[in-house]
């Protein structure tokens, strides 16, 4: 499994000792939408790469011979890290929007902080999915369009909020995912969101 | 080195875990580890090889990347070293469930910290 770039024996630096809280938000998106390179781009180590495998033990055993078969299905994601303070670091993770990852959303991803939805204009397809998972999963999200050099046309961000037919709740936010300051940016327009989330719950109850 | 193991083989997934395929669920992706004894001779080489790097705090998926094996496999591992007293876990607040979503003092120092990146 795993990139070239994992083979790579260097060593990551340690968390200090007194870390004790691990957080995390999910990057969903296409394949080769930059999910990869916002991680990269904002992350103290060099992304990680590693995977989740889904056996059904007892699924279809064979009559004749007795031997269980067995189905594996595998998914591989990658991730990086932001420690925040001493105490606490942010995990951030790289995923592939496809159908059999969202199967294990829950095993993976439950109690994320949020997620950002990477869009590609050339592939809006494939944010559909997506989209309409994360709401299905009740997880908030912004959109963060990834401004690549050769879009055909360059569609506003208010043109492809339309065409995703988001609601004026979700923030939206131009970005380079090679750009330090603009990965960083992205994920401070959804903490700051998730942040007004809190306070409007917190105001209620 | 470690010799990698193949993860795309079932079997040999199998043998790691010693045939089993339940995970311990108490332990999220972002939970962190730390050792509370060195390895000893004779343990299961992935069991050394989990107390070794989690000498400092490590994230169940850092471990698993570390050590090449699927999050099922380093759940169940985890959750072998836990039962014997040789690590402890450290887990994040908003885990529990999905309900338990995340209050503002929390993304108020998440904030701070992005902001200062
Ligand atoms: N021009 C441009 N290229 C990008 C940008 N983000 C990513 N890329 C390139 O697009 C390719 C796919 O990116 P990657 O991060 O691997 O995508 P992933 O599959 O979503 O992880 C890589 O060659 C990147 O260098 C961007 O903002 N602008
Ligand atoms: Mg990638």
């Amino acid at each position: 499994m795993g990139s070239a770039a994992s083979e790579l024996p260097t060593r990551r630096a340690p968390l200090a000792d007194v870390a004790e809280t691990g957080l995390k938000i999910v990057i969903v998106g296409g394949f080769g939408v930059g999910k990869t390179t916002l991680v990269r781009s904002v992350s103290e180590i060099r992304p990680l790469n590693t995977e989740e495998v889904m056996t059904q033990a007892g699924v279809g055993v064979d009559e004749t011979t007795g031997v269980r078969a067995k189905t594996t299905t595998t998914v591989a994601f990658d991730f990086g890290r932001i420690s925040l303070n001493e105490r606490t670091v942010l995990y951030l993770f790289g995923a592939p929007g496809q159908e059999r990852f969202w199967f294990l959303w829950d095993r993976l991803f439950s109690g994320t902080l949020g997620a950002v939805v990477l869009v590609d204009t050339r592939r809006m397809d494939d944010s559909w999915y997506a989209i309409d998972r994360l709401e299905h999963h009740g997880t908030p999200f912004v959109v963060a369009v990834n401004r690549f050099d050769d879009e055909p046309v360059r569609h506003s961000l208010d043109e492809i909020r339309q065409a995703l037919a988001l609601g004026a709740h979700v923030p939206m936010v131009d970005c380079d995912a090679r750009v330090r300051a603009s990965g960083k940016h992205v994920l401070i327009t959804l903490v700051d969101h998730l942040y007004e989330l809190a306070l409007a719950r917190e105001a209620t109850s | 080195m470690r010799r990698p193991v193949d993860t795309g083989d079932p079997d040999r997934l199998y043998t790691v875990t010693g045939g089993r395929s339940r995970a311990d669920t108490t332990f999220d992706l972002v939970t962190l580890v730390v050792s509370e004894c060195e390895p000893a001779a004779g343990m299961q080489s992935e069991h050394v090889g989990i107390l070794e790097l989690c000498r400092h705090p490590t994230a169940v998926v850092e471990i698993a990347a570390e050590l090449r094996l699927p999050i099922t496999v380093v759940r169940i591992l985890l959750g072998d070293l836990l039962a014997a007293g040789k690590i402890t876990a450290r887990h994040p607040p908003t885990a529990r469930s999905a309900a338990s979503l995340p209050d503002t003092a929390l993304l108020k120092e998440v904030l701070h910290g992005l902001r200062s990146l």
